[in-house]
């Protein structure tokens, strides 16, 4: 086929373009046409669809998700905010703290094991494009039941590729979660959370400025895989027939990107870039575009010196490739003799492909031939916005008069069984099977890992200042109320931080759902935004940038909504945190925070075939008063342990606590199914020496916080009022269930 | 006393080797893979990662870099070099240590923290570990089960040449529970957990990883392997 170039679209003007299969709408490619003044070249055309899909553009939820921006608090601790690869906080001690979740759900779905690799490969090198270490990763990932024959294919190859790609890197998983549920079955959802650290002096950013600079590609060659992964795969309803989509899977090769970022950190330390942009979804579309765009706009390319694996490739090909493991950088030409000397050293490849100029047009050419000339703004930035319809499904109000009553244990028998019955239950369950496969030591710096609350890193082995990190999200409630979702599972990640005596200092997020073209679905999306956006300006929060993931849905079944809320905190002393359980009998125990009856959305609830109800309420003044209970009480050493209450209610953090340290706990509870089952938000769990039972009761009494005495530490039982459970066999209930179901 | 930690592409463990060693009080010294040189160093860690991405075989190509002859040498003629984990497959790949590490038999990667008991406590890695000491350190790798022929075996058995052995379930398959071995001479020890990841209860199970950079401290002292 004859090269597609400016001249001849102006020649040819009315040649028919395959915009529809490329994921453009009718109405797109007429803008892309009035933006042009001509017909896009194939080559253009390609850069469009892939900028202009939903993944990369935003298109469905940019009018809800400025909202963070209008409603964001005042902070001096945000030196990156939204729109760079990622945000960046400041941690104190001169350290930048970056951190983001992205989404590799549809590419994981076709194929379990690259695309969760690619996942986790994607948004590392995220985190390495602001100038950042990256030192630890999470994986927040949601299945369909446990039991179902879809969720034994696609579970082990997910769980290995996060381990296989995050093990390579020598990055340690510190935590993240794993959920079942019927309406993830075919839509299993796989988000990534890297976090980096570096000295504010170090902070990159992706923009090509100074006409005369080089624009190098650095890291692995150009290939054939993950071509349209954005726009065929991520922004599209999986239907249950039509051509396979495996070809629009990237591979991972972990390898290569380690030493790519061994490399890159070694090219910051001299100080030898002016911007840069790593290639991930969009390729080179989305790197170059990005890059000028963040300059004056002027950018030259010649397409034929990117290095291919693959000789065949077209232009248009080359543009769209989502190859991993590249990284584009604009580098000064004084210094380019040292850059590719690095590069050298590492056995990188590095390719000068074009240079920054002083006009306001990114063009491309192909062997001399111009095929590329756009004003990048437009294609990374000014594409198409949609205020979708949104419509408040029936089902809200028609579950909300759902009574809630799931049958409830009152005798010691029916306690002993509840307790069982939730120790083991898929969704509560020991994750080890899954965590084992991945590296939590590597570093050396791991404080915290599952199953703790949240996962900690120390950042400085002098200072000894750490960082702890927490992912959340409760489907459950969301599906109820999306609005107090959001805020419920904002509230929750940062009181997990809080327990370990971290503070919360920013926010990130990764919003799946449904069909956007759903109005119903695009209702839910814009009541989470809303509730997210009011939390974090009600908590002081700022919001650091995110991950939006729609299409979530095979045929008309959507997933439940699902934002997961990353919160960051900071921590003085990691020697000094509050661990989650305790090592001494005799503690007492007590709960902080009051319990009422409402069962929906609970874990209980659902295991008994309930869905409806009425989503708690969000208190965020009453988590703050406990949050600051929390972070007071470590600074005064109050708890030998603390730990948060959520899915599982009560029952499931006993269970874990009395486990963790193999040191039982009697406790004695009035109302005592309610007691164990029920989710109420702001609740923690707290284990006190006796000598300091008077501080602790004062500190809560000034903070407001309802405390309740539930008994004490000690023995090789969980004793509930009248009921014994041996620590054997609550730990075969716990650890046994993945075991039996995955092998 | 200067350890030197070698780095490859892939390595891994490299930052945790020279903080254990520093831990222990000696100096820590970085070497390069590509450079055929030590740099005056007393012993050297080939510590743990995926070097060259396990491309081939673990350790298979890293085990023909440059830096790869002079330590060879240095080895065999008597200076402490420790393997961990893929440093541990390298040492098999060049044939400095009998035997071969292939796929853990659960065929996933495993990371846990493991009790293995040291049972020579004589060679320049261990002999700061009483005998039969039980220890906890992690042990994570994706190729980890000891592999040789039945003579290697009973020469292994025979000799007192396992220095330590997996306590309880055998986490990988490895032949009679081996988690290290050592050469003959007793300076060149192989070792599939991580003692580096373990020299501080704060990040690690335990702090019971030391004892491996202190007691090559101590052998260096003493006037170096025996």
């Amino acid at each position: 086929m004859s090269l597609d170039t400016v001249a001849a679209a102006i020649a040819n003007p009315d040649l028919k373009q395959p915009y529809a299969e490329l994921g453009l709408k009718p109405d797109e490619y007429a803008s892309i046409k009035e933006i042009l003044g001509r017909r896009p070249t194939s080559s253009e055309l390609a850069m469009y669809s892939v900028m202009w899909s939903e993944h990369c553009s935003y298109k469905s939820s940019k009018v809800h998700l400025k909202q963070f921006g209008e409603k964001a608090v005042k902070t001096d601790a945000l030196l990156v905010g939204i729109g760079e690869n990622a945000g960046v906080v400041d941690v104190g001690q001169g350290y930048a703290v970056t951190f983001k979740i992205e989404s590799h759900n549809h590419p994981s779905f076709i194929e379990p094991y690259q695309g969760a690799a690619t996942g986790v490969g994607g948004i590392v090198r995220d985190i390495l494009t602001m100038g950042a270490r990256p030192i630890a990763v999470m994986d927040p990932l949601r299945f369909g039941p446990a039991d179902a024959a879809d969720t034994r294919r696609v579970l082990p190859g997910i769980i290995a590729g996060v381990g296989g790609y995050g093990n390579c890197l020598g990055l340690p998983n510190i935590g993240g979660e794993v959920v079942f549920d019927e309406t993830y079955l075919g839509n299993p959802l796989v988000n990534a959370l890297c976090v980096g650290v570096m000295k504010h002096s170090d902070i990159k950013l992706a923009k090509a400025a100074g006409a005369g600079n080089l624009v190098v590609l650095y890291g692995a060659k150009t290939g054939g895989d993950g071509i349209g992964g954005v726009s065929v795969l991520a922004s599209e309803t999986f239907e249950s027939k039509g051509p396979a989509k495996r070809p629009a899977v990237q591979v991972g090769d972990p390898f290569v990107e380690k030493v790519l970022i061994e490399c890159s950190l070694e090219i910051f330390a001299e100080d030898l870039v002016v911007g840069i942009q790593d290639l991930g979804g969009a390729g080179l579309s989305c790197a170059t575009s990005e890059l000028a765009s963040g300059g004056s706009g002027g950018m030259k390319v010649q397409l034929d010196k990117v290095p291919l694996r693959d000789p065949s490739l077209s232009p248009e090909e080359i543009l769209m490739s989502e190859s991993q493991e590249r990284m584009c950088a604009i580098v000064e030409p004084s210094k380019i003799e040292r850059f590719l000397e690095i590069c050298k050293k590492w056995d990188v490849t590095s390719t000068v492909i074009g240079e920054v100029t002083d006009g306001s047009h990114l063009e491309i050419t192909f062997n001399g031939e111009l095929i590329v000339d756009v004003p990048p703004r437009t294609v990374a930035h000014d594409g198409p916005v949609y205020n979708r319809p949104l419509a408040k499904p029936d089902y809200v109000d028609e579950v909300a008069k759902d009574v809630i009553n799931p049958p409830l244990p009152t005798n010691a028998a029916e306690i002993k069984e509840a307790i069982l019955k939730v120790a083991a239950t898929p969704n509560l369950a020991d994750k080890s099977w899954v965590t084992d496969q991945y590296d939590r030591y590597v570093q050396g710096n791991t404080i915290q890992s599952q199953p703790d609350d949240s996962g900690m890193v120390r950042i400085d082995e002098i200072t000894h200042l750490g960082v702890a990190i927490a992912t959340d999200a409760n489907a459950n409630w969301s599906y109820l109320n999306p609005y107090e979702g959001a805020k419920l599972a904002l509230a929750e990640a940062a009181r997990n931080i809080a327990t370990a005596g971290a503070k919360p200092l920013a926010v990130t997020n990764c919003l799946n759902f449904g069909s956007p073209e759903d109005p119903g679905v695009m209702w839910q999306f814009a009541e989470t935004v809303r509730g997210l956006a009011d939390g974090c300006l009600e908590m002081g929060l700022p919001v650091t940038g995110g991950n939006v993931s729609f299409y979530n849905q095979t045929g008309s079944v959507a997933i439940l909504p699902t934002p997961v809320i990353g919160v960051l905190g900071v921590i003085e002393d990691v020697r000094a945190r509050t661990p989650m359980s305790f090592t001494d009998a005799g503690l007492e125990l007590y709960l902080l925070g009051a319990t009422d009856e409402n069962l929906s959305g609970s874990e209980w609830a659902y295991l008994h075939g309930m869905r409806g109800g009425i989503a708690p309420t969000a208190d965020l003044q009453c988590e703050m008063r406990l949050i600051d209970l929390l972070l007071t009480a470590n600074k005064e050493s109050l708890f030998a342990a603390a730990h948060d209450l959520s899915q599982g209610g009560l029952a499931i953090s006993l269970i874990e606590m009395v486990l963790r340290h193999n040191i039982g706990a009697s406790v004695s509870l009035e109302n005592v199914g309610i007691s164990l089952l029920s989710e109420t938000p702001g609740r923690v769990i707290v284990a006190v020496e006796p000598t300091k039972v008077s501080a602790f009761q004062n500190l809560a009494r000034v903070k407001s916080i309802p405390l309740q005495n539930l008994g004490t530490t000690g023995g090789d039982a969980l004793v509930i009022n009248d009921a014994t459970i041996s620590l054997t066999e609550l730990r075969t209930a716990h650890t046994e269930t993945f075991k039996k179901l995955f092998g | 006393m200067k350890i030197g930690v070698v780095t490859f592409p892939g390595t891994l463990d490299d930052r945790d080797a020279a903080r254990a060693v520093r831990a222990a009080g000696g100096e820590a010294i970085e070497l390069w893979h590509d450079d055929a040189e030590l740099k005056g160093v007393d012993a050297v860690i080939l510590p743990g990662g995926f070097s060259y991405g396990d491309y081939l075989r673990c350790g298979a190509i890293s085990r023909f870099s440059p830096v790869m002859e002079p330590l060879i040498a240095a080895a065999q003629g008597g200076m402490p070099l420790l393997g961990i984990c893929n440093g541990f497959q390298v040492l098999a790949e060049a044939h400095l240590i009998p035997g071969a590490l292939t796929r853990n038999q659960h065929l996933h990667f495993l990371c846990t923290d493991q009790t293995i008991r040291i049972e020579n406590t004589e060679t320049a890695w261990t002999n700061s570990f009483r005998e039969n000491q039980e220890i906890v350190i992690p042990l994570k790798n994706g190729e980890g089960s000891y592999q040789c022929d039945d003579e290697t075996l009973k020469m292994l058995e025979g000799e007192g040449r396992i220095i330590a052995r997996y306590v309880g379930e055998n986490p990988n398959g490895s032949r009679n529970l081996i988690a290290g071995i050592t050469n003959e001479r007793g300076n060149i020890v192989g070792l599939m957990p991580h003692p580096e990841h373990a020299i501080n209860p704060l990040t690690g199970p335990s702090a019971d990883g030391l004892g491996f950079f202190t007691s090559v401290l101590k052998t260096l002292v003493a006037g170096g392997a025996k």
